[in-house]
């Protein structure tokens, strides 16, 4: 019995057609995988390599499949941290004419890690709470927008490389729900799910002997819940005070900054005599160019840098008279024939001098001096050069001074 | 192990008027299965997640046993919202997947063993204790999960659609899989569904909510026998019950063909409000073929005869083109479902005579929707 497919998507890609949607996906064979590693997952999940893409594929019931599908639409609308939905396949059947489960495809998200990739090697010491604070902050987002997970966990989240720290992002919407805005109930139920999880999943890597260093796992677990808490009462808590403790503000803002926050605005409201005044932050999201950077190239670096890069994509977007073309294209040309190249260029031995955006922005510094000297443009062929000549061989190695940390980092960027 | 009572509770989303939960009084015994059933947007999902803290009581209260849970945390109430999470941790054992909670929680190695084994042995898990996830068969990895809610010896378990994203076939075979757990068990346990088959063949009791009124509570064979309203008649039941409006004259309630003589009692209960009309129903397998002309018997025009092996259904229409229009049942309006001998089923286009099995019609007030007594 043929087959007849119904696609639900926003945007299709008609090489979706060509995947074998006749075969359960557990016998999907090796050639339409893309080698990444899987977490542990209740259903059957693949990633297949498809239009220079790599997407997820996921065999669930079809009324579910639906359901996430349009709720991680929804998140991203949101402008929430997830992985963006491509689509739903319902109507698959074998050529024998059983029925498949339809499937939803998500589009996996670059250079994302997921956590077990992260533990599982040489965990540094901070590891495991960076990866709950990021946890913590994805919570609380999702939260704030009136999103109940459900399912909070380390292995429904995957995590990328943010200057240093991580960034958390949802994978799994399964069992989640939008809501005009949580009861405390769902709240607090929400975190005792990821509490357990998390200790469930760490219980897990450690009977794999997996965890190198000694975590204790109900400690980290228990991290989530108060990091949680922390965040939410500085983000929402209402601060009130007398008329003369007004130093009180700036104190405010500056905790929130100590938590990684940028405070874009204060309301601030005084009682009707002005004797007592009250404070609440209105927060902004941290990073903003360095996740403008991370969309475009995939670059994961730090705030500054990624201002520098971006300011350089600009300029490269105007001297090639691309204004008019979509970012994505002149971000990925820039990556390929500018960036990379530059990067590239450094000796392999001078590369554990720096890291690479803090390289390609000295590069650009060297360039404004060697053209303010020569009173016209340096081609980067010149500059590259003329850079690690002048300036780079003489750096000494910054990659042990950097730590331990970042060598972990390195081994796994190339890993995955 | 516990009663639940759910008392004046009632849940109103912000800014909305109408409570998605009105005021429900219910009572679920010690050791019972309820099953919370509904169509979409009914509040049984609310319900549940009143009794399990995730949505706030408005005005009414929650109590689990003696114990008024209204305004504590989910986590403190002791209940168990089983089938939340399925996820099994391939590097522990059986017995460690089954016990980690109670690892967490910090209870002594020794009982932590003992209650997993007390729970691997209800579920039939006893010799894979020390295996790895991966061994086990899809049945056996659901029961482990089921296992990880049962150690922790909760007062109750709730269960929200846990059956919604399996295959027709499993969810078939898991449906008693849960049934017989429970009884085994003996938890208290409140489960939500939308599918009136899964309530009629889980539950001790069912309860039938709609626009978060409740519309009855009652066991199968109560909700199946005297459904107390034309809600319930109509949506318990499969396929659904045949429903008509009937002109109420001569002592008889009649549609086109059909005269249907009704009790005095019943008569005595129509109202003016009623208009001389009464709503009859009668379910598909509550009729038997007549010849023409048998008194209170009425003809079908048979459409399609739907052929099962132990059953047969015929799908048709009053011979009576208006009175059809007056009749509906699980296959729409204007279509009539009865159910006939398979071994000798009509053809389509025949036309065949049908009388209501004595003492299997059921009454409901036309402007009320309620039954009426007979």
């Amino acid at each position: 019995m043929p087959q007849s497919l119904q696609i639900t998507s926003a945007s299709p890609d008609p090489a979706i057609l060509d995947l074998p949607w006749h075969i359960a996906l557990e016998d999907w064979p090796a050639e339409n995988l893309a080698a990444l590693p899987r977490g542990i997952s209740r259903h059957v999940v693949r990633f297949v390599r498809l239009s220079g893409k790599v997407l997820a594929v996921k065999e669930i019931g079809e009324s579910v499949a639906y359901r996430e599908y349009q709720l991680l639409r929804d998140l991203q609308k949101l402008d929430v941290p997830a992985v963006e939905p491509v689509g739903v396949i319902a109507g698959r059947s074998t050529p024998e004419g059983e029925e498949l489960s339809p499937v939803l495809i998500t589009q996996h998200l670059k250079f994302s890690l997921p956590y077990r990739a992260l533990f599982s090697r040489y965990l540094a010491p901070d590891t495991a709470t960076r990866l709950i604070d990021a946890l913590a902050v994805l919570l609380v987002r999702l939260h704030l927008t009136g999103f109940y997970w459900g399912d909070v966990s380390l292995s429904n989240t995957l995590f990328r490389r943010d200057a240093g720290e991580f960034a958390a992002y949802l994978v799994d919407a399964e069992t989640g729900d939008l809501h005009d805005a949580l009861t405390d109930g769902q709240r607090e139920y929400d975190l005792e799910i990821a509490r357990v999880n998390i200790i469930g999943e760490l219980m897990d890597l450690e009977a794999g002997e997996l965890l190198v260093d000694d975590v204790d796992t109900v400690a980290v677990g228990e991290m989530i819940v108060t990091r949680y808490r922390e965040l939410w009462n500085e983000l929402l808590g209402v601060e009130e005070f007398g008329a003369d403790d007004r130093w009180r503000v700036a104190a405010r803002i500056q905790r929130l900054n100590q938590l990684g926050y940028d405070v874009g605005e204060v309301q601030m409201t005084t009682d009707i005599d002005g004797t007592t005044l009250s404070i609440q932050p209105k927060v902004v999201d941290p990073g903003h160019h360095h996740r403008r950077l991370m969309r475009l190239t995939g670059l994961d670096v730090e705030e500054n840098q990624a201002r520098r890069l971006l300011n350089d994509m600009d300029t490269y977007q105007a001297a090639t008279e691309q204004q008019n073309e979509d970012e994505e294209f002149v971000a990925h040309e820039w990556l390929a024939d500018v960036f990379e190249p530059t990067v590239r260029a450094i000796p392999r031995d001078m590369r554990g001098k720096l890291e690479p955006a803090e390289i390609y922005h000295e590069v650009l510094e060297h360039r404004w001096f060697m053209a303010q000297e020569a009173g016209h443009d340096i081609p980067m062929s010149e500059v590259v050069p003329h850079y690690i000549d002048t300036v780079l061989q003489h750096r000494p190695d910054e990659e042990a001074i950097l730590g331990l940390d970042t060598a972990t980092l390195r081994a796994l960027g190339e890993d995955v | 192990m516990a009663t639940v009572t759910y008392d004046h509770a009632s849940r109103i989303y912000p800014g909305t008027e109408r409570p998605a939960v009105d005021a429900l009084n219910l009572e679920v015994e010690d050791g019972e299965f309820l099953v919370l059933v509904g169509p979409s947007g009914c509040g049984k999902s609310t319900s549940l997640r009143m009794l399990a803290g995730l949505e706030d009581v408005n005005s009414g209260r929650i109590l689990i046993g003696d114990r008024d849970v209204t305004d504590v945390q989910p986590k403190d109430r002791d209940i168990a919202m089983v089938f939340q999470n399925y996820a099994l941790y391939p590097h522990m054992s059986v017995a460690d997947n089954m016990g980690f909670a109670l690892k967490i929680a910090g209870k002594p190695k020794a009982e932590i063993r003992q209650r997993v084994e007390e729970a691997a042995k209800i579920l039939d898990l006893s010799e894979y204790l020390d295996r790895k996830p991966k061994a086990l068969s899809g049945g056996q990895r659901q029961r482990v999960a089921m296992g990880r809610a049962i150690v922790r010896q909760p007062q109750v378990f709730l269960m929200d659609e846990p059956l919604s994203n399996l295959d027709a076939k499993l969810r078939v075979q898991t449906r008693t899989q849960i049934a017989s757990l429970q009884r085994r068990l003996g938890v208290t346990t409140v489960y939500v569904t939308h599918d009136q088959t899964e309530a009629l063949t889980m539950g001790d009791r069912i309860c039938v909510l709609k626009d978060g009124v409740l519309q009855q509570v009652g066991t199968p064979r109560d909700m199946y026998d005297t459904p107390q309203n034309v809600f319930v008649a109509g949506f318990i039941g499969s396929p659904a019950m045949n429903l008509g409006s009937f002109k109420v004259a001569d002592g008889k309630a009649n549609l086109g063909g059909a005269h249907i003589p009704l009790t005095r009692t019943t008569l005595d209960a129509i109202t003016d409000e009623d208009k001389g009309e009464i709503t009859l129903g009668f379910r598909p397998e509550a009729t038997h073929l007549v010849s023409e002309g048998t008194e209170a018997s009425f003809g079908i025009r048979v459409n399609l005869v739907e052929e099962l092996g132990s059953d047969a259904f015929v799908y048709g229409e009053m011979l009576d083109k208006e009175a059809s229009e007056h009749i509906s049942s699980g296959a729409g309006d204007a279509q009539v479902i009865v159910r006939v001998e398979p071994r000798n089923p009509p053809m389509k286009g025949d036309t065949v005579y049908i009388q209501i099995e004595d003492g299997q019609k059921h009454l409901f007030s036309s402007a009320t929707g309620q039954r009426l007594p007979e």
